[in-house]
């Protein structure tokens, strides 16, 4: 036996190897869960609203809760939300989503249900019923999307919308002096003993998604404890509003968002989930 | 040693040409093709052959338009045994 007899077999697999697709199913280690449907979002190139649908997609496929989760979209952008998440939802009027989320959870309080609103629905129109909500400490989870701006009706200022931030109703910039500090709802609301856990995250970056995701896991978990109110805020870009690409718009949210709005746990539960 | 070859497919017609799958990607594997979709968009191509299946790229994907796939070439793992022409001899694939 001879050098050459021995190597031969082992290169040509070798190349075997290298020819072969890598594209078969058992290699998938990442695809678009199925609980998003096939729809294709309308939201703008870069817009922040499809992750976090995705995100949720993926919890609710990890958990296997899709026939036990009722979602309640808002309005703003992301009011067709359920067109894309293939699970039972309702919709809300504008600001109302955690109200109409209160009464399906209390008529079915076995169900997870969660609300999905953009920071004008939440923080502007929907103050009351948020801060309510939360101090009634419901047992649903709110997902919050913050992108500092009215988004769909065409960049109008949000209670969010960062000092001297230009929007279509501060051209000159927001002025603190008249138009008030933007609003740390997130921060207002954790203050409250109805909330159990209250936590900001973004989906700029591979290990924000990441976080982001492990966010909503922890708040449709920790809804089987009846504890309170969850409360994951998501900080997110508006490229078309804020008037750049969305490369610009995420590096803009990294310079310009997150230090006002800082990401982290605000409230966490005092003892885990087992 | 372990050998990591990963791959991605794009589906070219939910892709929005947001370029946000270009910037996570650590690899330079991702750029914008020349050609636009049926909805008018410059869709994302795989210009090189370096992927790690790291499934950046589809994580900040706002389409979810990526799928991602690794295969790990372990050459310590010993699937096939050929006989016949010498009494050890076994190469080592990876199925
Ligand atoms: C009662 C009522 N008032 C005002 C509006 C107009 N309106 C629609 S969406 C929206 C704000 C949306 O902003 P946001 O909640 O931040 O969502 P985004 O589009 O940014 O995701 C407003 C003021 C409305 N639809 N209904
Ligand atoms: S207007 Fe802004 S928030 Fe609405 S879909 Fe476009 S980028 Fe997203
Ligand atoms: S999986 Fe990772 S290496 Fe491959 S294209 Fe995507 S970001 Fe680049
Ligand atoms: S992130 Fe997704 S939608 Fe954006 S360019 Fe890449 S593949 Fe297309
Ligand atoms: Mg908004």
């Amino acid at each position: 036996m001879n050098e050459k007899q021995m190597t031969a077999p082992d290169s040509h697999y070798e190349q075997m190897i290298a020819e072969e697709s890598v594209c078969t199913t058992e290699n998938i280690v990442y695809e678009k869960p199925h609980t998003l449907t096939d729809t294709p979002f309308h939201y703008c190139p870069g817009c922040g609203h499809g992750v976090a649908h995705r995100l949720i997609a993926e919890v609710i496929e990890e958990m296997d809760i899709q026939e036990e989760t009722i979602g309640v979209a808002p309005v703003g952008c992301s009011v067709f939300a359920y067109n894309y998440l293939n699970i039972d939802m309702s919709e809300a009027a504008h600001g109302r989503a955690s109200a109409v989320a209160t009464g399906i959870k209390r008529v079915l309080p076995e169900k997870y249900v969660f609300s999905y609103q953009g920071d004008g629905d939440l923080a502007a129109i929907g103050t009351a019923e948020t801060i309510h909500t939360c101090n009634r400490g419901e047992n649903i989870l709110i997902i919050f999307i913050n992108n500092g701006i009215y988004g769909m009706t065409g960049g109008q200022m949000a209670p969010t919308t960062l000092p001297n931030m230009k929007s279509t109703t501060s051209p000159f910039g927001r002025d603190t002096n008249s138009m008030g500090y933007p609003l740390k709802i997130t921060e207002l609301i954790a203050a409250l003993p109805g909330t159990y856990y209250v936590t900001r995250q973004s989906v700029h970056k591979p290990l924000n998604v990441r976080k982001a995701k492990k966010a909503i896991l922890n708040g449709f978990q920790y809804q089987k404890l009846n504890r309170g109110t969850c409360f994951v805020e998501i900080v997110s870009n508006c490229p078309s509003n804020w008037k750049m690409t969305p490369v610009e718009s995420n590096k803009w949210l990294e310079d310009n968002m997150l230090p006002f709005y800082q990401l982290g746990d605000i409230k966490v539960p005092k003892e885990e989930i087992k | 040693m372990a050998k990591v070859k990963g791959d991605i497919i794009i589906d070219i017609e939910k892709c929005k040409g947001c370029e946000l799958c270009v910037e996570a990607c650590s690899q330079d594997s991702l750029t914008t093709s020349k050609k636009v979709n049926s909805k008018g968009y410059l869709y994302i191509v795989k210009i090189e052959d370096n992927c790690t299946g790291c499934t950046n790229c589809a994580l900040v994907c706002p389409e979810g338009a990526i799928t991602v796939y690794r295969k790990t070439a372990n050459r310590k793992e010993q699937i096939a045994k050929i006989t016949n022409v010498t009494k050890d001899m076994t190469i080592t694939v990876n199925e």
